[in-house]
């Protein structure tokens, strides 16, 4: 049983680091701002996610006591990770992106971030959100 | 009670929260946990006044399966992409999502959920909140990307969030 335990720890280790590797390859690999946005933001979940579930597997089985920090380390890394992506991508769109550029938003208003009026968020956010441009 | 726990849900998590970072079950802890759980949603009140509701918990579980699934095939379709198809290859392209749901919590999980999954990024939001700008890695049929989103996702949370 040991064997088996240490295989699928092995395999996920791998796993992991593989997709680790490729997420930082398509950093520098892929050609501009936008695009190189998408290897960390995917490749590095998974890549993380497999050596957490390694290290999980490996303290649940040869460790003095299962540990749960790992699902905990999981859970704050898919909440950061579409935040972070959200800062790069506003930050690029400020440096590199004018309204013509960008796609119409299709509503009659301009996308927020390139907007030159308060925010709408400001004040009383739900209701205005749900009200405005119906 | 709605006085004392304006984020009932938000209020358990943090009870959860606090109890796995411990690692150690103790009736300290979880007091310490359930103060926390009491403290942090009262001053989190001001920034988020509107009690969000979650009509159905069983689906938003199956919802999160749905997506741990899908970050796996993300992972895998992005690392073909990077690995085998040159850069002259690639079709990235901007798509705007129009959006039927209306609670901010939702397009949160939207947004999040989007950012996660198959070659998408989400960018931006219109000031209004009603159209999501997308950013997609490789889409040669760009309309393809909004229908299967809006029906894969969108369509789920609307039930999910009242």
């Amino acid at each position: 049983m040991d064997l088996f335990f240490e295989i699928l720890v092995s395999a996920l280790l791998v796993i992991g680091g593989f997709f680790g590797l490729v997420g930082s390859y398509g950093l520098v690999k892929l050609p501009d701002p936008m695009t190189r946005l998408h290897g960390p933001t995917k490749s590095a979940t998974l890549g993380v996610g497999g050596v957490l579930l390694a290290s999980m597997i490996y303290f649940a089985w040869f460790g003095a006591a299962p540990s749960l920090h790992e699902l905990l380390i999981t859970l704050f890394i898919l909440l950061t990770a579409p935040v972070t992506g959200l800062m790069i991508a506003k930050a690029n769109i400020h440096l590199q992106w004018t309204r013509d550029e960008l796609p119409p938003t299709g509503t009659g208003t301009n996308w927020a971030t390139l907007s030159d009026r308060p925010s709408l968020m400001d004040d009383g956010a739900d209701l205005r959100l749900v009200d405005e441009g119906d | 009670m709605s006085r004392l726990f304006p984020h009932p849900i938000l209020s358990a998590l943090l009870v959860v929260t606090w109890l796995l970072l411990v690692n150690d079950f103790r009736w300290g802890s979880l007091v310490f946990g359930m103060i926390l759980g009491l403290v942090i949603p009262l001053f989190i009140k001001p920034y988020w006044p509107y009690r969000s509701t979650l009509k159905s918990l069983p689906k938003y579980a199956s919802y999160m399966l749905l997506v741990f699934w899908d970050i796996i095939v993300a992972n895998i379709q992005v690392a073909r992409i990077v690995l085998f198809k040159p850069n002259s290859q690639l079709k990235p392209a901007w798509i705007v999502i129009p959006l039927d749901i209306r609670t901010p919590e939702a397009i949160t999980v939207l947004a999040g959920t989007i950012t996660l999954t198959p070659g998408t990024v989400s960018c931006d939001l219109s000031e209004c909140g009603h159209a999501l700008l997308v950013h997609c890695l490789h889409a040669p049929d760009p309309a393809a990307v909004v229908a299967d989103i809006k029906t894969r996702y969108e369509s789920r949370l609307k039930e999910i969030f009242a």
